[in-house]
């Protein structure tokens, strides 16, 4: 309390000069680049096209577009089924190597965090590139399989099919999963597992009952980050999915593209925001719930 | 109690498994790459037809890659100024400012976390044809600076964080201006983080694909180049040696970054003055 105080004297003479000074480059980029730019989209989306940079009239024919064509409830729902796969392959997956670096990796633990976190920084678009290699007619897989005898004839089955886009965005996304789950099974105190099995708790039911709901937090942080980039991906349904794995990132661009309609992308993305605006406040009652109970 | 300290051992070895498995799944198909880049054919396929440097010659005098890359090197170290930039003063102010205005400019730097790349990317192409820039390196600048913003933040401010409160109080009642408390005392204490935050500022530039595809006007960066070489199976082998040169540096400025963030906040924990 004391400190408090005496920090309380030397914060009055602070300079206004300094305080513009320090705030101005960050005003300046979350107030124009973040909440202008996205303000402009949602001004956008209420507009119709002419082909001018930002519509004509006061409409929401846009949204009865995007509510009543079959077309964007399929695409919409597709994205949603590739990004939910995406998410739960990722975080059940990636669940174990975090509890590993938690609580068994010892010495070791500083060279594996960075070596799962390493790919994190390495070109997205290569990364998905490679599982085109991978998947491809005369590709590594379908070139292995023949080599070792189980397949004689190179299949088609694996490129271009949604499939691939699961797989291809798990691997890309699988980084960002285990930091948030590490970093919530860290802070679980210890005296929390030995509590647990000085009362007699199996080494199972102290997990499922113990470890379990105090990491989900870090579980529904993983799940954010993850299913956020990829419910809007555009890149890996382009290069890996085929026709048929079409998301509604793919179609925001086509219409700042090929299609040109701005204000019909515009209320996509307004609808795609939305979405997730939903998951987090899912995510953020869930995280209340299990906060709760710690 | 032995027998379950053999039990969680015996766990330990099985999840040390999981977890070579899960490392190999995560670097195998990138590590293709590498392989296919030295590889003496055209198609990325086994069994390999041997070893040849071809591939890595052909980048050499190709005017249109070098321009990629000038181009991609100019705006990453420009635009990673700029987010670290703001990812110094944002979270400053956000730790030292007490004002409301401070931690909301804050907590907006870190939302584009929640907005997918393609929305950022729309909303920036409208904003900057509004006010008249248009698809330029200038705009591919702010968008980066955009999508490096979040990591910037988190990394700086958990480096002030550390830095004991103490420190700060100690230069202010000795007189010290918040200018020079700033210049001279909590910016050296943090300049490995300024150095890591600038490092991966520069990578999410460097490597970004999403964002610049909408921002881009003629002078295309180096993703954007590889993008365009893709539709053309001929060029597929060039592009596996110049994403392994990428891998390569990518790899050195992330360990590095890294290594600086860590001997950073080591050197803070023990040594608090």
């Amino acid at each position: 309390m004391s400190t408090l105080v005496a920090a309380e004297v030397p914060e009055s003479r602070s300079s206004s000069g300094f305080r513009f000074a320090m705030l101005l480059p960050g005003a300046l980029v979350t107030f124009l680049l973040i909440l202008f730019a996205l303000g402009l989209v949602l001004f956008l989306a209420f507009r119709g096209n002419d082909g001018s940079l930002l519509g004509v009239g006061l409409t929401v024919e846009n949204f009865v577009t995007v509510a009543t064509d079959p077309l964007y409830w399929t695409v919409t729902l597709r994205s949603l089924v590739i990004a939910g796969l995406v998410t739960l392959a990722t975080v059940v997956t990636a669940y174990p190597v975090a509890y590993y670096l938690a609580f068994h990796a010892g010495r070791r633990r500083g060279l594996l965090l960075f070596l799962v976190t390493l790919p994190f920084w390495t070109s997205y678009l290569l990364r998905v590139f490679a599982w085109k290699i991978v998947l491809a007619y005369n590709g590594v897989l379908n070139s292995a399989l023949i080599e070792s005898g189980i397949w004689s004839e190179p299949t088609l089955a694996f490129l271009n099919t949604p499939a691939a886009v699961v797989v291809t965005l798990a691997h890309a996304y699988a980084p960002f999963a285990i930091l948030p789950i590490y970093v919530a099974l860290d802070t679980i105190p210890k005296s929390l597992l030995e509590a647990a099995s000085d009362l007699g708790a199996r080494p199972f039911t102290a997990f499922r009952r113990v470890v379990l709901p105090n990491s989900m937090p870090g579980v529904l942080a993983a799940a954010l980050v993850v299913f956020v980039p990829t419910v809007g991906d555009y890149v890996t349904p382009a290069m890996v999915g085929g026709p048929a794995s079409t998301m509604i990132g793919t179609l925001i661009q086509s219409q700042f593209g090929k299609a040109n309609d701005w204000p019909f992308g515009a209320a996509l993305s307004v609808c795609v925001m939305l979405v997730i605006l939903v998951v987090v406040l899912v995510a953020r009652g869930a995280d209340r719930r299990f906060g709760s109970r710690t | 109690m032995k027998a379950e300290r053999a039990g969680t051992k015996r766990d330990g070895r099985w999840l040390g498994l999981y977890v070579l498995a899960y490392l190999v799944f995560l670097y195998l198909p990138v590590l293709l790459i590498p392989l296919f880049s030295f590889n003496d054919s055209i198609q990325a396929a086994f069994p390999l037809q041997g070893f040849t440097l071809q591939w890595y010659e052909t980048l050499y005098g190709n005017p249109a890659l070098s321009g990629a890359l000038v181009n991609s090197l100019v705006i990453g170290a420009i635009a990673a100024s700029g987010a670290t930039l703001c990812g110094i003063t944002v979270s400053y102010m956000d730790l030292y400012g007490r004002s409301p205005l401070a931690a909301t400019i804050s907590a907006i730097a870190r939302l584009p976390i929640l907005i997918p790349g393609v929305i950022v990317g729309i909303s920036l192409l409208i904003l900057i044809n509004l006010i008249g820039l248009g698809p330029s390196r200038v705009a591919i600048v702010l968008g980066h600076i955009l999508v490096a913003l979040p990591t910037t933040v988190v990394v700086m401010r958990s480096r002030f964080a550390a830095i004991p409160r103490s420190v700060r109080e100690a230069a202010l009642d000795l007189g010290a201006s918040d200018w020079t408390t700033f210049r001279r005392v909590m910016l050296p204490l943090s300049l490995p983080a300024v150095l890591s935050a600038f490092m991966l500022a520069f990578l999410i530039s460097f490597d970004e694909f999403i964002v610049v595809f909408f921002l881009a006007g003629t002078e295309p960066t180096l993703p954007l180049y590889i993008w365009s070489q893709l539709r053309f199976p001929r060029s597929l082998p060039t592009v596996m040696a110049l994403g392994t040169v990428i891998l390569a540096v990518s790899f050195i400025i992330a360990g590095t970054a890294e290594f600086l963030r860590h001997r950073g906040l080591g050197a803070a924990r023990r040594n608090p003055a």
